[in-house]
């Protein structure tokens, strides 16, 4: 067990140290110059901006040589300073990152938790029975297979204007204060529910789609044949198979957890919700290396450390990976 | 696993209230609260007046000018200063209102005036640059304050005086030098009429100072909230406006006009253009490349384009077609010569158009239907404008389609628009469309400035004039423009140089941009327009001072 944890640790801290690395590159392969960008902005200075100009080049240490700049980022990736957003200028890029990735877990990590147990429940249903099957597989590819935007575009129009139940845009209502009090719980909760609604019905289907097709296939596995021929209820073929079909949906849903950060800018568009998916696009169009490193750093981790939770977790969960690990020790 | 989804769920919750929850605080009453949006492209995040560009609502809510400008009547109005006159060739005094407290008790006086300035004399700020042509700054008594020049600017010192936010030297003195234009100054105080309330993530929330001086003298602003949205898409902004939850929107919504009357929408105009102009849209070539830097071809591209298309067809007849000088609005008007725009003025004339390109010499000469350069060297060329600028994307093929008609080749292209600066700074372009340095003010000269100046000899071009044309005659003309008082001698000026920009054509008006503004009337009325001009509907970054202040005394709540 140790060497397999050894063997892994060693593998994402390359790996870590490679996205680091493309992560300082890439945004300064693009053309243009983040400071002109932030400038453009500040229009009929007559004179003003070089001087502006020049004090903005130092403040972002743009004028060191590139190696420099490498080193300050390794530096800042430990000390998690990771300098001022341009495009939020003079904020710093870890507050920008706190505020908002709160909103992008509120939404996503109850649709894609709540998506992944009842779409894998359903799918399970689906896979054991044929008239349900029948009833539902259409409506799951539908689902699975229509576009968000689209999507969100309808069940917007139709809840938000048609029926008028819910507000179509912002975290909270414009004369909204946030505090700890209920008439703003109601209004936040008012204003969740859409993006999260949407968020959860494209990713439904999916996961029926993918748990469906596990349990037919465990269905016709050698134990289930047995257990028919035992004369099992349906009821306990599914429970077993259910068990084997679950493993590659775990996968799955750490995988989709770890890229939460990144996985909702169209949601935030749609709904013109806050969040970091929305940030990071504002990030890449204004040039803003900053906080495009920021984001980036945070996804990179974030799926790097889902990764490895899963590889955990799949010792627990599936005895054949634990007895090989143990073997080998 | 149904009860562990509960439980995620409702951790996930409790979590969340408890990071958002910062402190407790009650709904603002809707009919006391004015929403705007259009002016935020991103969350608030400075208030730090000595940068161009803080949070909109900064300079005008907080901070205030010595002047107020009337953009209709092309007049200034005494703000924090009670008047003001040149009391000799370079000196100017100024009287400052009595009787006025910034928000935090302290009084404001004459000192403060000084300190503003103070401030860009010892320290490199984005208006250090009046410092060469100001010679001092000296408090005369507590209320009176005497600038002196030595090389009055005037049309630029006209700007300033309604362009200047002044600040509390009680505040800004303790900040040191390296500090000035990275501080957030989170709270700040100023003297106007709103103070900082809350900044969220995708909103600005002000409040109102009851204590304001200018209650007693203009009247106390109505809404006692201004809550300011961070801009949405379109749709969002339509839906919010269609639904009244939005009481004045700067976007600009295509297609807006159409369903105006349908939702009682109010905008300045009940007919077409239905918006009031704000900017002029130019269209730059660069005259560093042929053949560009031909006038001959300058000015057949001048009369190639069919304005009217991009008005009707792309706009929807929000805007209007740019006056051929590029002037508009009531203090650049005042300087427009109707003879000389009769004479040298162009139109859509593709005839004429392909007349000058034929004299020129830029003929199709080996019969693949584009004109070749008058050497024979193909003739192929680029106009770029933003990507998702989408109204200005359409109005490029347009024009591009107008091009073909006459046989020139001229592609559209989109860079990203932070690409788009980079090749506007190192003149890496043909053709452009930019609307910098053309929005409206109380003078001429800044227009002339943008379309011609002489800051195009350095490594980058980055203030105006992006085609690098060069007519150091003009220039003397411009900047003599900016240095006389003498009325006769201005407007004399003022006809030179509207003669050689149409004879030159360095760049072509194309159209005025309109000063968005679509208001709703579910929770407040009585909102300006052009029968009761009594201010100007904007809330963007900068141009309160413009007629917003106005428009928020004026307008009244429903009942």
């Amino acid at each position: 067990m140790g060497k397999y944890l050894r063997k892994k640790i060693i593998v994402y801290i390359i790996t870590f140290i490679l996205a680091v690395t493309i992560n300082f590159f890439i945004p300064r392969l693009m053309p243009g110059d983040p400071i002109q960008s932030l400038l453009s902005r500040f229009s009929g200075m007559e004179g003003g901006r070089e001087i502006l100009e020049n004090q903005l080049t130092l403040l972002f240490n743009l004028d060191q040589p590139l190696w420099q700049q490498y080193a300050n980022f390794w530096k800042s990736v430990f000390t998690l300073d990771f300098g001022i957003s341009i495009i939020q200028f003079p904020t710093p890029v870890l507050d920008i990152i706190k505020r908002a990735i709160v909103y992008d877990l509120s939404v996503l990590l109850p649709a894609i938790i709540l998506s992944w147990i009842v779409g894998n429940k359903l799918g399970a249903f689906s896979g054991t029975d044929k008239r349900v099957d029948k009833s539902t597989m259409p409506f799951f590819y539908f689902l699975a297979s229509s576009p968000y935007f689209w999507m969100a575009g309808l069940v917007a129009f139709f809840f938000g204007v048609v029926i008028g139940w819910f507000p179509i845009s912002g975290a909270y209502g414009s004369t909204a204060t946030p505090g700890l009090n209920w008439s703003f719980i109601k209004d936040f909760l008012h204003h969740w529910f859409l993006p999260f609604f949407t968020m959860f019905l494209v990713q439904l289907g999916g996961w029926a789609i993918g748990m469906r097709n596990m349990i037919m296939y465990e269905k016709s596995s050698n134990y289930s044949k047995y257990m028919e021929t035992l004369g099992s209820s349906k009821k306990l073929i599914r429970k077993y198979g259910f068990r084997n079909g679950v493993l590659p949906q775990v996968t799955g849903l750490a995988l989709r957890l770890g890229r939460i950060v990144g996985g909702a800018i169209t949601v935030q568009v749609v709904f013109n919700y806050p969040g970091l998916g929305r940030m990071l696009l504002d990030a890449v169009q204004n040039q803003d290396y900053f906080l495009m490193q920021g984001i980036f750093l945070t996804i990179v981790t974030m799926v790097l450390i889902a990764n490895f939770t899963v590889d955990i977790i799949y010792m627990f969960i599936d005895p054949r990976v634990r007895l090989s690990f143990t073997e080998e020790v | 696993m149904i009860n562990f989804g509960k439980k995620v769920l409702i951790l996930t919750l409790a979590f969340l209230f408890l990071v958002g929850g910062m402190s407790l605080a009650q709904d603002l009453p809707r009919e006391e609260t004015l929403v705007v949006s259009g002016a935020m492209w991103g969350p608030p995040s400075t208030w730090n007046i000595l940068i161009p560009n803080p949070t909109p609502g900064t300079g005008g809510l907080v901070y205030e000018t010595m002047f107020s400008y009337n953009p209709l009547e092309n007049e200034y109005e005494p703000w924090l200063a009670e008047s003001g006159e040149w009391v000799s060739d370079n000196e100017y005094v100024l009287n400052v209102r009595e009787g006025i407290n910034w928000t935090d008790g302290e009084e404001f006086n004459a000192e403060d005036v000084v300190f503003t300035y103070q401030l860009a004399k010892d320290n490199e700020i984005p208006y250090s640059p009046i410092w060469d042509w100001m010679e001092s700054v000296e408090a005369e008594d507590n209320f009176t304050v005497r600038f002196t020049f030595s090389e009055p600017h005037y049309a630029e010192w006209d700007a300033e005086l309604y362009q200047r936010y002044i600040i509390p030297e009680h505040i800004w003195s303790e900040i040191p030098s390296d500090e000035l234009i990275t501080r957030t100054m989170n709270d700040p105080v100023g003297t106007g009429p709103y103070t900082h309330r809350q900044a969220a993530q995708d909103r600005m929330v002000w409040e109102r100072n009851d204590d304001w001086w200018g209650n007693d003298v203009f009247g106390q602003p109505k809404p006692k909230y201004l809550v300011d949205l961070v801009n949405q898409s379109n749709n969002v902004v339509m839906g919010m406006l269609m639904k009244g939850e939005l009481d004045l929107s700067n976007n600009f919504l295509p297609g807006i006009q159409r369903i105006k009357d349908q939702f009682g929408l109010v905008t300045w105009y009940e007919e077409e253009p239905y918006m009031l102009s704000w900017n002029t849209a130019v269209m730059y070539m660069n005259t560093l490349r042929e053949p560009m830097g031909d006038t001959q071809f300058r000015r057949a591209m001048a009369f190639m384009v069919n304005q009217d298309t991009i008005v009707d067809r792309v706009y929807g007849g929000l805007v209007q077609s740019a006056n051929p000088t590029g002037l508009f609005g009531e203090g650049w008007q005042a300087y427009l010569d109707e003879e000389i725009v009769e004479e040298s003025g162009f139109e859509y004339n593709p005839t004429k158009a392909k007349a000058l390109l034929n004299d020129a010499g830029y003929v199709d000469a080996n019969d693949d239907g584009w004109r070749e350069m008058p050497n024979g060297d193909p003739l192929e060329l680029e106009i770029m404008v933003p990507s998702g600028w989408t109204d200005w994307m359409e109005s490029v093929r347009v024009i591009a389609s107008n091009a073909e008609e006459i046989g020139v080749n001229i592609a559209p292209s989109f860079p990203d628009s932070s690409l788009f600066d980079n090749k506007r700074f190192n003149s890496d372009f043909d053709l452009m469309i930019g609307n910098f340095q053309t929005t409206l003010s109380s003078t001429p000269f800044d227009y002339w400035f943008g379309v011609a100046n002489r800051s195009i000899h350095g490594e980058t071009i980055s203030n105006g004039n992006w085609g690098a044309y060069d007519n150091p005659e003009l220039f003397e003309k411009i900047d003599e423009f900016n240095m006389t008082n003498d009325e006769a001698r201005k407007q004399e000026l003022a006809s030179d140089i509207q003669e050689t920009l149409l004879q030159d054509m360095p760049s072509v008006p194309l159209w005025h941009n309109g000063l968005w503004a679509q208001a709703t009337t579910e929770y407040w009325t009585n909102w300006p327009d052009e029968d009761n001009p009594y201010g100007v509907p904007v809330s963007w970054g900068n141009a309160y001072q413009l007629g917003m202040i106005d428009t928020l005394i004026g307008i009244e709540p429903v009942e």
